[in-house]
């Protein structure tokens, strides 16, 4: 990174750090953490978006998506949701692979024999020959899929709730408008349901952020794969020899979940003052008073 | 060389404790194998559980009242704590704890001339052990702040109109009421407690001799056998099982905390995901 960094072994001190703190090791720790916040920021929406059709199907008048729906809301209850990470990882995995190996492979066999799994290397996910990317890609977006199934359970656990919450009388006062199922469900139940379903929402939130070490179990290099790689202690064989810090890596970690935990907590804390604006609910007349 | 499934409980049932057959099953996985090894591996998951619930709770009583003290000096570092142990993943409260647990002095430390041995403190029965402690206790004290504040001031003023103050007004009305409000949803906490004794094989704490928990049985399987379909709904059945027990005892305890209540007052347990810390 920088010019006097050429030989690390000659330097001291504050020098020292500098260039130990921007070798290309320790900026790839810091772009994982680009990885977990895209982990965050491509999960929530898809989470948000199957915990809606879970809510929605485990309202549906049809008797089989009701079912469905309940079912997947009640999957996470009393599992632990390790359990879910753990299995769905390598279950997805499978499933890609056998229904791939169905249109690819000559003769395809069922492939989980005895202690393996085998599925010829035509259906192999990513294919063993392409890029160390694809690989990556490939494992990130399996834990994607992981953590918004999980999570879009609880997500549409809560948005149940918050539909049920909705008063009955906004929905007939829509029916007796001469709205259709469609348009009560769009223009009045979807809009209202939201400050119901916030508490709950942005408790999954912190959740979710405190769930994002798991990227780890999944085989991602996250923050804590590199915690623990860069703080492991390093011989004079390294360019930086340093003992065993991966104690000061983690603290640095939990400064950073701490610090997203803060900034969450006020960022929500504002979204609910503005949800809470115009609604029929003891926030929303406390704010009509303050106003008056 | 094949077992009965009788034998293969007498040989692997308590093999999270390090009693009976030393080898894990290695070729031929039967279903009982399954059942049994991640059967004995809950004998952990329910350890941890119930201790760090039983310890917390006494700890968690202490953080409320600190949090809701006037003077800063209580309030401040309860405050501080909480957010901690709330605002940071278990998973790297465990790691930090390990950590910091093996950098202690291996030989013991020295306090008034006696050796204090240290290296028990790394293994997971003690050091995973004091991390759930801390850290259901902070959730639990959130939990029982917020039923202290929520206590209905007529009651207080009713108690204070009797001539009930000071510590009598606490243990006889302010407490038995923090815990009956506050207790659906300490229930709740004390299963996903439960649930978060899964993490503890799988994050530093080696499992020493193979003797971990349930999910470190399951995760052995699974890595064996390839086949992800039979060792992890197994385990989910366990934790159902666990999960109902759980909520029964608490629901024996709430009735117990309600009883002086008309019916139609009495608060009723729901169960509310709350999944990893």
């Amino acid at each position: 990174m920088f010019a006097f960094c050429a030989d690390p072994k000659a330097i001291e001190g504050l020098s020292w750090l500098a260039c130990y703190l921007t070798s290309s090791k320790h900026l790839a720790f810091y772009w994982s953490f680009g990885t977990v916040l895209l982990l965050l920021a491509i999960t929530a929406p898809i989470a948000l978006g199957f915990g809606f059709g879970g809510a929605t199907m485990a309202r549906s008048p049809v008797a089989p998506a009701r079912i469905f729906g309940k079912a997947y809301i009640a999957m996470v209850r009393g599992i632990p949701d390790i359990v879910f990470f753990m299995f769905f990882v390598i279950a997805l995995d499978q499933g890609v692979e056998y229904v791939k190996s169905l249109a690819v492979c000559s003769d395809p066999a069922w492939p989980w024999q005895g202690l393996e799994f085998r599925v010829c290397k035509e259906a192999k996910v990513p294919l063993a020959t392409s890029d160390a990317f694809w690989h990556d890609a490939y494992g990130f977006t399996l834990a994607v899929v992981t953590f918004a199934l999980v999570f879009g359970a609880f997500v549409a656990n809560v948005l149940y709730g918050a539909m049920q919450a909705v008063p009955r009388a906004q929905l007939e006062t829509a029916e007796a408008y001469g709205m259709n199922h469609g348009q009560v469900f769009w223009r009045v139940l979807v809009p209202q349901m939201w400050v119901f379903a916030l508490p709950g929402l942005s408790n999954l939130w912190m959740i979710l952020i405190k769930s994002t070490p798991l990227l780890f179990l999944l085989g991602v290099e996250d923050i804590v794969y590199y915690a623990r790689e860069l703080g492991g202690s390093k011989t004079q064989a390294y360019e930086y020899p340093h003992p065993d810090w991966r104690l000061w890596y983690f603290v640095a970690l939990l400064c950073f979940y701490l610090l997203m935990t803060k900034a969450s907590e006020g960022v929500l804390g504002r979204l609910a003052a503005r949800l809470s604006k115009g609604q029929a609910t003891a926030a929303g007349e406390a704010m009509r008073k303050a106003a008056a | 060389m094949t077992m009965t499934c009788w034998e293969t409980v007498q040989a692997y049932g308590l093999r999270s404790l390090g009693y009976g057959e030393n080898l894990l099953p290695k070729t031929d996985f039967t279903l009982c194998q399954h059942f049994t090894l991640i059967g004995s591996g809950m004998i952990w998951n329910v350890y941890f559980g119930a201790l760090a619930l039983m310890f917390g709770f006494f700890l968690a009583n202490v953080l409320a009242l600190a949090k809701a003290a006037h003077s800063p000096w209580l309030r401040k570092p309860a405050e501080w704590f909480i957010f901690v142990f709330r605002g940071s993943p278990l998973f790297i409260q465990f790691f930090i704890a390990y950590e910091t647990l093996v950098l202690l002095p291996r030989a013991g430390v020295e306090i008034f001339g006696l050796t204090v041995a240290t290296s028990w403190m790394t293994k997971a029965w003690a050091g995973a052990l004091f991390v759930l402690f801390l850290n259901t206790a902070a959730y639990a004290a959130e939990i029982f702040y917020g039923a202290l504040r929520s206590i209905p001031k007529g009651d207080l003023e009713a108690a204070e109109a009797y001539g009930i103050t000071g510590w009598q007004k606490f243990r006889r009305i302010q407490w038995p009421t923090m815990l009956r409000l506050g207790w659906p949803a300490y229930t709740n906490e004390a299963i996903f407690l439960f649930h978060a004794t899964t993490l503890v094989f799988f994050a530093s704490f080696p499992a020493f001799r193979q003797m971990g928990d349930a999910l470190y049985y399951a995760n052995y399987f699974a890595d064996k056998t390839f086949n992800p379909f039979i060792p992890y709904p197994i385990v989910g059945f366990y934790f159902i099982l666990l999960t109902l027990f759980v909520t029964w005892a608490f629901g024996r305890v709430n009735r117990h905390l309600n009883r002086h209540l008309p019916q139609n007052l009495k608060s009723r347990i729901r169960l509310r995901p709350n999944l990893i810390r």
